[in-house]
């Protein structure tokens, strides 16, 4: 199973660089996000992924699941889930003003 | 007591949320921003105080034992850093109001401004790997906001970059951690150094290490990752580029510090001589940049960077004196930066211009600002008896000791090109003939938060000897992770 996951999340990154390292600036945005989703499906997968078993540790128990990359991964959603809408308003702002969403085009140096 | 060691992150959390509120009323929110910020330095100082004197204070919220809960360590680095952050803080807080437009202030300035001194503060005193994510998403994100204040077109688009590879690097930070997690089971530093110390930093430690220290390298503008530094640091105000100047890329460097220090120091000769070549190629990068350019603020934007190269030189090197010499130069260097913006800031100000061609002759309009800015070059370079003197020749012997001799050269070579390009500033803006239909526009304000930062530069490079003691202490203390282990796991 773990192996499955890690394969996907790396499926994952490997089309959210693709999209960041295009022209189009909504395509770099959608990239982030895949890029931050297959973190996230990673930190999952690096505490052992395990059905049925809860997150509690007692005498004679042996069968638990680690809370911790959970409350990791909560975390993790909550910051780039923020990150992504700033992202987004901030690109959109960037189109309206600069009239153009080709990154080649904003460069830098056209306006100097 | 040891809740003590918080402080420095909730007092400017609370500060944020009460600037918020009174946003409307731009006079009471001014003040209110001078009393935090001055209560903030007292309350730092204090804690500065009793850790330099006594022991380091270790917070585990909620009474969780250490490796289970969340920890705050306060421990003499992260404190000597946090008293400076909070000068920088203050000295900011004074400058702001008399730099910024009063629409940019209605735009919650000054909320933002304290949510990244929390944000930082968190990063300098956090114990745990994870926490240092959270921390700089915290100062990330009042970061974003801040550098987007205005909403100029040049700023929209250098903000868009500045996001984008912050919002990489984040990821890769977060993937690193999981990878640790996964390998050794645990977030806390301290736990983390131990289970190394034990395994022995095997292979694919050091490679997570490197994954670290690609995230660090990209925040603290590193050789090759600093394109994205220089422009994105002169769009935003004044202020706001003080700010960034002086707190931001020293977070990254402290985490290197911190990381390369305490946890991953048994592959010296790979990760280590790793970062001596990287800092050279820092120095010369960043010096030709600097000279590149007659936009007064790119020169002073490019000076962070061969800073950042000599900060790392020391680190590379992890030795006694180098060390010292980086966590000197750490302090020196945040102070000097935040002066140097904030000086550029008055400058373009009063010429009207960022272009040095089109300037001339300002010493005849403001003779303060000139010899400030001369003395601030000065301290920059390492003249001494100043500050930069000290940490660069503590760095520079270091590296002496451990052979590097070739880098040696290019860390003197570099800083006479840094005190020739900022030297620059002053021949040309402020030698010549003087203009006789400028219009003298009143500097009010602005000079005082810059005379303070330049005497506080000075007070350290001739104080030195009172300083030294402790820096060496600090020192000692980092090239031991055993006693950080030792103070956050009471083993």
């Amino acid at each position: 199973m773990e192996i499955i996951i890690s394969i996907l999340a790396g499926v994952l990154f490997a089309v959210g660089i693709y999209n960041m390292l295009q022209k189009q600036l909504l395509r770099i945005a959608i990239g982030t996000g895949l890029v931050s989703h297959a973190a996230h499906l990673f930190i999952l997968t690096m505490g052992e992924l395990k059905r049925g078993a809860p997150p509690i540790i007692k005498e004679g128990i042996t069968e638990y699941t680690d809370p911790l990359p959970q409350a990791l991964i909560l975390t993790s959603i909550v910051i780039s889930f923020g990150v992504t809408s700033v992202v987004l308003v901030l690109a959109y702002r960037t189109i309206t003003e600069n009239d153009t969403d080709n990154m080649e085009q904003l460069r830098g140096n056209k306006y100097e | 007591m040891s809740n003590l060691a918080i402080l420095p992150i909730i007092l400017p959390l609370f500060a944020g949320i009460i600037v918020a509120i009174t946003n409307k009323h731009t006079g009471i929110t001014r003040l209110l921003t001078k009393f935090f910020s001055v209560v903030g330095l007292a309350f730092s100082i204090y804690l500065a105080w009793i850790v330099l004197n006594g022991e380091t204070i270790v917070l585990e919220t909620g009474s969780w034992m250490a490796p289970y809960g969340i920890v705050f360590v306060a421990d003499s680095l992260a404190v000597l850093i946090v008293v400076t952050t909070n000068i920088v803080a203050t000295a900011c807080a004074f400058y702001a109001p008399h730099s910024l437009p009063e629409s940019k202030e209605k735009h919650y300035f000054y909320a933002f401004f304290f949510f990244l001194i929390s944000g930082v503060s968190g990063a300098f005193l956090t114990g745990d790997l994870f926490n240092l994510f959270v921390f700089f998403e915290v100062l990330l994100m009042a970061s974003y906001a801040l550098i987007v204040l205005g909403g100029g077109r040049e700023q929209l688009r250098e903000s868009l970059k500045y996001v984008l590879i912050n919002l990489l690097s984040s990821v890769v930070f977060v993937t690193a951690v999981a990878f640790l997690y996964s390998v050794l089971g645990t977030v806390n530093m301290a736990q983390i150094a131990e289970r190394i110390q034990d395994v022995e930093q095997q292979g694919i430690l050091t490679t997570i290490g490197v994954l670290l220290f690609f995230v660090f390298a990209t925040k603290a503008a590193l050789f090759p990752l600093y394109y994205w530094m220089p422009r994105s640091y002169t769009v935003p105000n004044p202020v706001v580029s003080a700010l960034f100047g002086a707190l931001l890329t020293k977070v990254g460097v402290y985490s290197i510090l911190r990381v390369f220090s305490l946890m991953f120091v048994y592959k010296i000769d790979y990760t280590h001589t790793l970062f001596i070549w990287i800092a050279a190629l820092t120095l010369i990068f960043g010096i030709i940049g600097a000279l590149s350019t007659n936009n007064v603020k790119l020169i002073i934007a490019y000076n962070v960077i061969p800073a950042v190269g000599f900060m790392m030189l020391g680190i590379g090197v992890l030795n006694q004196e180098a060390v010292s010499g980086s966590v000197f130069y750490l302090v020196h260097d945040m102070i000097i930066k935040a002066a140097l913006f904030m000086i550029v800031g008055v400058i373009v100000y009063v010429a009207g211009t960022t272009d040095l061609r089109k300037m001339g002759g300002l010493i005849h309009h403001y003779p303060v600002l000139g010899w400030l800015l001369f003395i601030s070059a000065l301290v920059l370079a390492g003249v001494p008896p100043f500050s930069g003197f000290i940490g660069k020749l503590l760095i520079l012997q270091g590296a002496v000791a451990n052979d590097v001799i070739v880098v040696v050269l290019i860390g003197l070579l570099t800083s006479l090109l840094i005190l020739y390009s900022v030297m620059k500033i002053f021949i040309h803006g402020f030698w010549g003939e003087k203009d006789a239909t400028h219009v003298k526009k009143s500097t009010k304000g602005m000079i005082g938060p810059i005379a303070f930062l330049i005497a506080i530069s000075i007070a350290l490079g001739i104080g030195a000897e009172f300083i030294y003691p402790s820096v060496e202490s600090i020192a000692t203390y980092l090239l031991d992770p055993e006693i950080y282990i030792e103070s956050v796991l009471k083993e």
